[in-house]
């Protein structure tokens, strides 16, 4: 995306000025719409995890081996994220509270939240 | 609902019109359990008119001390509310039943503050652990440390007062993956060992953090292995089943069994399924303490009914 913001400021800088004064104001919703879809990328980072109405979403999440898969707890309420098989358990996450996790070995890795077991969700390391 | 349904005739309400009756009056009703048949006996109103006979004990629940969020910023002022209310009581309960979620995060400073505040009522209080009393970083040591003495477990124990047996279980540990609450076979065989000796017709009280019967599956209010506690409990002419967690009244009668969950003095939860989870429900500040509560169960004795009065902490 730095490649592409670079690139149009060089078209910009090859323009006449008053064109480049209507192009920059284009651009600029554009950038800002770019900006904003890395936003959006950020937050659904694939090896992040949320918390949210008592829920983990994605509720199923594929990584390659060796990645840490982030745990981030949205609920105004606490929870744990505890492996099936008790490989891994964090302590209980509060509001805003995060854990991380890496998985140095593929296979499926089943959690739930300790508090409220109903809450379960998957990762399958390849 | 009419009338009719509280004309029993002689041979006790049967169970539907015992929930119709909980629909009509919602947390009005006075329950009297005798000869392992429950018998709606008035209204609130009625029940308070008369001076309590015979020994009372109140429940309280879901304190959730140190929560702080939108649905009540303050959980240990309307805790020091309900514990006022407590306090001016013309007759003091015998003790205090607590089914959980003293705290909100088993932080010491927040036990200390709800151990404050109740000992202000000068009460007795039998405690169980919820969910959020066994998050310290020893999962649960915190608690036992404090309220385990005597107890087996994660602090299950049984104690007799006044004729009645109370036995107070944890359903909040070792919970399983995909599944609810859980007593699990060691408890089990401790509760079957406890009631073995035990008359048919002695009262009994169970009270346990989350719902022993199973409420609503899709958000975990239930217990897993409760049938067999149940199970267990079945010969016996009255028993009375308190629970908390779901921060909201539910009553049911099954045969020779009461159930019933207290409101919190914390928070509100949803009804099951009115909400997208079971998280804090938002209400209106000046509507919060109609939502948060307290229950007095008054037992006579010789026939040994059974009452429980629900009250709010609002005027």
């Amino acid at each position: 995306m730095k490649n592409l913001i670079s690139q149009s400021r060089n078209v910009v800088a090859r323009l006449p000025h008053s064109r480049a004064v209507i192009i920059a104001m284009l651009l600029g919703q554009i950038v800002g719409g770019l900006l904003a879809y890395g936003a959006v990328a950020a937050q659904g980072e694939p090896n992040v995890v949320t918390i949210d109405n008592f829920t983990f979403g994605p509720k199923e999440l594929t990584v390659p081996v060796g990645t840490t898969v982030k745990w981030v707890n949205h609920d105004d309420i606490p929870h744990t994220v505890a492996n099936k098989d008790k490989l891994f358990r964090s302590a209980a996450l509060d509001t805003d509270d995060s854990y991380s996790y890496t998985f140095a070995s593929a296979g499926t890795f089943d959690y739930f939240c300790g508090l409220h077991p109903y809450m379960v969700g998957k990762i399958v390391v390849k | 609902m009419t009338k009719k349904g509280f004309e029993d005739r002689g041979r006790g309400l049967g169970r539907r019109e015992v929930l119709e009756c909980m629909v009509w009056a919602g947390t009005g009703v006075l329950w009297t359990v005798s000869g392992g048949v429950p018998h709606s006996v008035g209204l609130i109103g009625d029940a308070l008119a008369a001076e309590p006979k015979g020994f009372t004990f109140l429940q309280m629940s879901d304190s959730h001390i140190g929560f702080d969020k939108a649905a009540n910023p303050d959980a240990l002022g309307t805790l020091r509310e309900a514990v006022a209310i407590v306090k001016a009581m013309p007759v003091k309960p015998s003790f205090i039943i607590h089914t959980g979620d003293i705290t909100h995060l088993s932080k010491p400073a927040e036990f200390d503050n709800a151990d404050k505040v109740f000992g202000e009522t000068g009460v007795r209080v039998h405690w169980v652990p919820g969910e959020h009393d066994i998050i310290d970083e020893d999962r649960g040591k915190a608690y036992l440390e404090r309220y385990g003495r005597g107890s087996k477990g994660a602090g299950w124990y049984s104690y007799d007062d006044h004729g009645i047996h109370f036995i107070g279980l944890v359903n909040v540990v070792d919970l399983k993956g995909g599944g609810l609450g859980n007593l699990g076979a060691e408890q089990l065989a401790w509760l079957e060992a406890d009631l073995k000796d035990r008359s048919n017709s002695m009262p009994i009280v169970v009270f346990a953090h989350i719902p022993l019967q199973v409420i609503y599956k899709d958000w975990g209010w239930g217990t897993e292995d409760g049938t067999q506690a149940l199970s267990l409990l079945k010969r016996f002419g009255s028993v009375t089943i308190l629970n908390g967690h779901i921060h909201q009244l539910a009553q049911k009668v099954e045969g020779n069994m009461t159930f019933h969950t207290a409101r919190s003095t914390a928070f509100p939860q949803p009804a099951p399924g009115t909400a997208p989870s079971p998280g804090p429900m938002l209400v209106p500040a000046d509507k919060l303490r109609t939502f948060l509560g307290l229950s007095t169960v008054n037992v006579v004795q010789g026939n040994q009914p059974l009452a429980i009065i629900d009250g709010t902490l609002a005027a």
